[in-house]
């Protein structure tokens, strides 16, 4: 395949993971006050592109791991949409039976193998994958996805140096969008260091990139996949980005103080999907109506899925202690 | 003089005046002068006394617990603000390694007086992670005090006598009281470490409670009134030291103990009151005292797992109705809430 027909192939496939990641959101956020997804939901509105893009640079069987802000790095990845939405709702045919709950996803079909709400908690664990790579000797990849808090924890630095000292086939992904809850970097981090050169010093190769760039971030992680494939140990990316909605809820929050209009305007503006359309109509044959019927027949998808979840059952109450030890007789 | 404030302003309050009364007294934590304050217990502190003794931190947990024991040990005394227990854990090693023994190990020449807040999620999906109740995990620590109020009154009572402890101390507080409003007093008011309240006095039976599932034990007492059986309702308020003396007090008068706790059963502090009341009241005991608390499972999410998880106001009846061997009528329970199961009340509304 020559390279610009490939382009536009990712291009094509970039854009729809962003759609439908962006239009679960939205519906989630629309339909969050019917009070019937009864659980904490971090969503990703904005930060789509480094969700998309890292997903499609990987094989179905790389590993990832994700935190609290995980449904675009799920859908990303390939993860089920119906598992996913019916586990905000609390159902059983949720991916994580209904124990979980937004936080908490898994899709080991697709090499989703968790994530948690315990800031820098899944960073050690993405590491455990990488060393178990090495010793299956196999060629997989595990990735890791966290955001710019989770680097002020200890075992963010504990888990790099591992994976530098035993060249771990690992990737690991900074989504920097600035704030932690209401926290910008500036009451956490000292102004003017860049975390990708800090990484950088302690012998992980580093890379920094514009995280609503999707075409960006898909060849830089690309290539860093095949670095890591040929088992030349991890590697370090740092996105910058921004979440346009409050950190934890449906709402848009920028009237209360921590962050202005503007700065969310400013980000608006560089909005990774309509960048992404405006580069591939004009580089690439494809017109509006085409992307518009791509845009309908997610959204068709995303009415099923919620359906889905609505009409499944609950869990039985009792079932709650069940599952505690492997290999309990049922 | 008494005023009627939420359990959030009445840690507010106290936070107020602990800064006030001592200018050691530094207050930090994740969010604490964020827009939402700690869910409003921190607004207005850095205003009033600026961001030298109140800032935000990075998420750092055992780290910047580990700096509150250094600056203690200089004469600071840092109050550090979780929004969650379950975040606290990463801290577990400065907080057990050091601050637990730090006074004992070198011979008591220093001493650590911290104060760490810590707050327990419960329902609307907080799940796994997020709505740990793991009280007697510090109680078991030597060397560690831990608190957990239930009234606004105590709230405010038990941070001002943290905070101006020697030692470190646990202040745990249940999200589910945030709203509760109570009268408090105003002024220093300090609640001594180490004393349980008796909320209601009865011969029947001893109920020995602490924090949010006191407020569940208040109701059941109350409907087990009009069934005529009498209870003694003790709130814990400090678990270590833990107020044995009342406790057996009550049970020497009822002989009869049900103990609850908000945290799973094994190795609870239920399960520490009962050890203590069979190895000292075992003469006084008419029955096998019983424990009621959640089960030995981590919290699940959805809605429908937490419905029987949790226990509650009619667990707690139907618990002292078989003690008692009554056999109550349907309906007793009257109109107990008007929200669902997963929500403290109207006023929840997610997510957090
Ligand atoms: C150990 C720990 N501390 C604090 C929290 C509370 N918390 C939940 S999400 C979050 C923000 C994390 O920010 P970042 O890593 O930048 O991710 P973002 O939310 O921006 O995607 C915090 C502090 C937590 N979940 N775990
Ligand atoms: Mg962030």
């Amino acid at each position: 395949m020559c390279s610009q027909k490939k382009n536009f192939t990712i291009g094509i496939e970039l854009l729809r993971r962003m759609i439908k990641i962006r239009l679960t959101e939205e519906t989630i956020a629309e339909r969050y006050s019917e009070w019937k997804m009864r659980c904490p939901t971090h969503l990703c509105i904005g930060q789509e592109a480094v969700a998309a893009a890292v997903g499609l640079a990987l094989r179905k069987d790389d590993f990832m791991m994700s935190t609290h802000r995980a449904h675009g790095h799920y859908l990303g990845k390939g993860g089920d949409l119906n598992k996913m939405l019916a586990e905000i709702y609390g159902k059983a045919t949720g991916c994580s039976a209904g124990r979980g709950g937004s936080m908490h996803l898994i899709d080991k079909k697709v090499g989703f193998m968790g994530s948690t709400s315990i800031v820098g908690g899944t960073i050690p664990v993405g590491v455990g994958l990488g060393l178990s790579i090495k010793l299956r000797e196999k060629d997989q990849v595990s990735c890791i996805f966290f955001g710019d808090a989770a680097i002020e924890e200890g075992v963010f630095y504990e888990s790099v140096n591992f994976a530098v000292l035993k060249k771990l086939p690992v990737l690991f992904i900074c989504e920097n969008n600035l704030y932690s809850v209401y926290s910008p970097l500036k009451v956490r981090q000292p102004a003017g260091r860049k975390i990708y050169q800090m990484v950088q010093a302690m012998g992980c190769p580093s890379d920094q990139g514009d995280g609503n760039n999707a075409m960006e971030v898909y060849q830089k992680v690309s290539s860093a996949v095949a670095f890591i494939r040929k088992g030349e140990g991890p590697c370090f990316f740092e996105f910058l980005t921004y979440r346009w909605r409050e950190h934890c809820g449906p709402n848009f929050d920028n009237n209360i103080g921590y962050r202005t209009e503007e700065e969310y305007l400013s980000w608006k503006d560089k909005d990774p999907i309509c960048s992404l359309e405006s580069h591939l109509l004009e580089q690439f044959p494809v017109s509006r109506k085409e992307i518009e019927e791509m845009q309908n027949s997610i959204h068709l998808e995303i009415k099923k899925a919620f359906e889905f979840a609505e009409n499944s059952h609950f869990p039985q109450p009792q079932e709650a202690t069940t599952n505690l030890y492997a290999g309990e007789l049922t | 003089m008494m005023r009627c404030l939420t359990f959030v302003k009445a840690i507010n309050e106290a936070l107020v005046q602990a800064m006030e009364i001592d200018k050691s007294v530094i207050c930090y934590g994740l969010g604490v002068d964020d827009p939402k304050g700690i869910f409003g217990t921190t607004l207005g502190l850095k205003e009033k006394f600026g961001e030298h003794r109140v800032f935000d931190m990075p998420t750092s947990e055992n780290a910047m617990t580990g700096i509150a024991i250094g600056a203690s040990l200089n004469g600071i005394r840092p109050v550090m603000s979780h929004q969650r227990l379950d975040f606290f854990l990463l801290a577990m090693d400065q907080l057990v390694n050091n601050a637990a023994k730090w006074h004992y190990m070198f011979g008591g020449q220093s001493f650590v007086p911290i104060t760490i807040r810590l707050i327990i999620g419960r329902g609307w999906g907080q799940g796994p992670t997020h709505s740990q109740s793991l009280q007697a995990w510090f109680a078991h620590i030597p060397g560690l005090k831990v608190v957990m109020p239930t009234t606004p009154a105590d709230a405010k009572g038990l941070l001002l006598s943290s905070i101006f402890d020697n030692n470190p101390v646990i202040y745990i507080e249940h999200r589910w009281l945030h709203n509760l409003e109570g009268d408090v007093p105003d002024g220093d008011f300090r609640i001594p470490l180490g004393k349980a309240k008796k909320l209601r006095n009865g011969n029947d039976i001893s109920i020995v409670s602490m924090s949010y599932m006191t407020i569940e034990a208040l109701h059941a007492v109350e409907i087990l009134e009009k069934q005529g059986i009498s209870c003694d309702l003790v709130d814990l308020c400090s678990l270590k030291p833990i107020d044995l003396a009342m406790v057996f007090g009550s049970v020497r008068k009822t002989g009869r103990l049900l103990a609850l706790d908000t945290g799973p059963g094994t190795a609870s502090i239920a399960g520490e009151v009962i050890a203590r009341v069979s190895m000292e009241c075992f003469g006084n005991l008419k029955q096998a005292p019983q424990r009621l608390a959640i089960p030995d499972f981590p919290t699940p999410t959805s809605p429908s797992l937490t419905k029987v998880f949790y226990k509650r106001a009619e667990d707690i009846v139907r618990v002292v109705g078989n003690m008692l061997r009554k056999n109550f009528q349907e309906g007793i329970l009257g109109n107990l809430r008007n929200c669902s199961h997963d929500v403290p009340g109207a006023w929840f509304k997610g997510p957090f």
